[in-house]
């Protein structure tokens, strides 16, 4: 009895923390990581991936920690710098599409019209593969970064875009939001200081959600060919690249990459579940 | 001034049973009055309908035999739950302001305390957060003030001290005032005048 009782191992770290601060915790992590990819590519010297054919074709050592490709570059800073590139498209992405969602909800709360109107819009973007939208829309705005950038965006809004016009009708029909009506509030009014703090918490766990898939489909998108241009470092380019090359043995051109790429987006969605739980507790125990 | 409901029907889109059925009422801003009422007997509908709260019903609400002008109404209602009727994320001076411009002395004679305007609803009690709802619905350009079981839930001191603040500023602005309650002894002593809902409604 006595000793099942304190049973905490001094060394068992993760244990002894509470809930709260283990959320924290992978948060700060996962936050710092993705922030530290992004200023590493950053500070990358573009003249660090130019071909050396002296150490083409290289396996991974110590040297080159992902090995080099059939032109002598150093895949590690290849990956990083595609990395930052994915991250900063996923982040213009995600937060065009969290745009598109909240006004779009907006305007399904202003009259039953609009409302069934923003719902077919919604039904519309589902039934439409995401894949096909985004290579039909990247190609009508003529490729590169902002083509893909746009289609990732007008595709990735209709979840979050269903969650918040469910959130703010169910918002209006509530007392105080009558009450402002009966102040002689206008719908402006109550949108922007009723409704609008109350979804806030939401539309960030939602933007940041959003993230993973849009990279995710930048670089699939990129793989097929649909994408970014083949002089920039995306690892959609390195991947697609890659393929010619697995054939004669040079494995490490996608494993690294690829296995990078999972791990970003991994830490994306760690990140936006813990935020989840922080701004809404009741969803802790989901 | 007087508050009028005309031949007042209403039933809940929900369900079939109607509630109210050709009620006429007539609040005059001279006397106090009283709706009393068991409970389920429509009571708040009737409440609602008289603030505008409810939009679908038949019959007419007329304020000295005019429409309810649009914008701010000058009918305002006070809910019986509190928690109910605050934004959860609006601290309590954004609650008050919503409305007025709250003066110090009503503050104290509500028994708020400054401290509280800058808390979260969520971290007052039901009691010190109708003090809140009460205040916001006197607005000075409110004529007609409906308290729908507004003490209820508090106890016997906060009833009394709410209450002789409220008729205070009724009295002092020439405000109309209906009480709705189903404790009869608290209207024997409040209002001039007590109607009981059966005797008006004819379901």
């Amino acid at each position: 009895m006595d000793k099942s009782v304190n049973k905490t191992n001094k060394f068992d770290i993760l244990g002894s923390m509470n809930l709260r601060t283990k959320t924290l915790l992978a948060i700060g992590l996962s936050v710092f990581i993705l922030v530290l990819v992004v200023i590493i590519s950053f500070f990358i010297d573009p003249s660090s991936i130019t071909t050396d054919w002296s150490v083409m074709n290289k396996p991974p050592s110590l040297e080159h920690l992902f090995g080099t490709d059939w032109m002598g570059r150093d895949m590690f800073t290849r990956t990083l710098k595609g990395l930052g590139l994915s991250v900063q498209i996923g982040f213009f992405a995600s937060v065009l599409s969290s745009i598109i969602a909240v006004a779009l909800a907006f305007l399904s709360s202003f009259n039953k019209y609009l409302d069934s109107f923003v719902s077919w819009l919604i039904d519309v973007f589902l039934s439409i593969p995401h894949l096909l939208l985004i290579v039909l829309i990247s190609i009508a705005l003529g490729g590169g970064a902002f083509g893909v950038l746009v289609g990732v965006a007008f595709t990735h809004w209709t979840s979050l875009a269903r969650v918040l016009r469910a959130e703010i009708k169910r918002i209006k029909t509530s007392e105080f939001v009558t009450i402002s009506e009966e102040l002689g509030k206008s719908k402006f009014w109550i949108a922007r200081k009723q409704i609008l703090p109350l979804v806030f918490s939401q539309v960030i766990v939602g933007t940041i959600l959003i993230f993973p898939h849009a990279i995710m489909h930048e670089a699939s998108v990129t793989f097929l060919g649909f994408g970014l241009s083949p002089h920039e470092p995306a690892i959609g380019i390195i991947l697609s690249e890659s393929m010619k090359y697995l054939a004669t043995g040079n494995w490490w051109l996608a494993l690294f990459p690829g296995l990078s790429l999972l791990i970003l987006v991994l830490l994306f969605d760690i990140a936006g579940e813990n935020i989840k739980k922080m701004l809404d507790p009741a969803s802790a125990n989901d | 001034m007087e508050l009028t409901a005309k031949n007042i029907s209403f039933r809940y889109s929900s369900s079939s049973r109607r509630i109210l059925k050709d009620v006429n009422i007539s609040i005059d801003n001279k006397k106090i009055l009283g709706l009393f009422g068991d409970s389920g007997s429509g009571k708040s509908s009737l409440c609602k309908i008289l603030a505008g709260h409810i939009n679908k019903y038949e019959g007419e609400v007329r304020l000295d035999g005019n429409e309810i002008p649009k914008g701010f109404n000058p009918v305002q209602l006070i809910y019986q739950h509190p928690e109910k009727v605050m934004n959860p994320k609006w601290k309590m001076h954004e609650v008050l302001g919503e409305s007025w411009d709250v003066p110090d002395d009503l503050l104290e004679d509500f028994g708020i305390q400054k401290s509280w305007l800058n808390r979260w609803p969520a971290e007052l009690s039901g009691g010190e957060l109708q003090r809140f709802s009460v205040l916001r619905a006197l607005n000075p350009k409110t004529k007609f003030l409906i308290a729908d079981e507004m003490t209820t839930m508090l106890d016997a001191i906060t009833q009394v001290q709410i209450f002789e603040s409220v008729l205070k500023i009724v009295k002092e602005r020439n405000m109309g005032l209906l009480v709705v309650s189903h404790d009869r002894n608290l209207m024997d002593i409040i209002c001039d005048d007590v109607i009981y809902l059966d005797d008006i409604n004819h379901v």
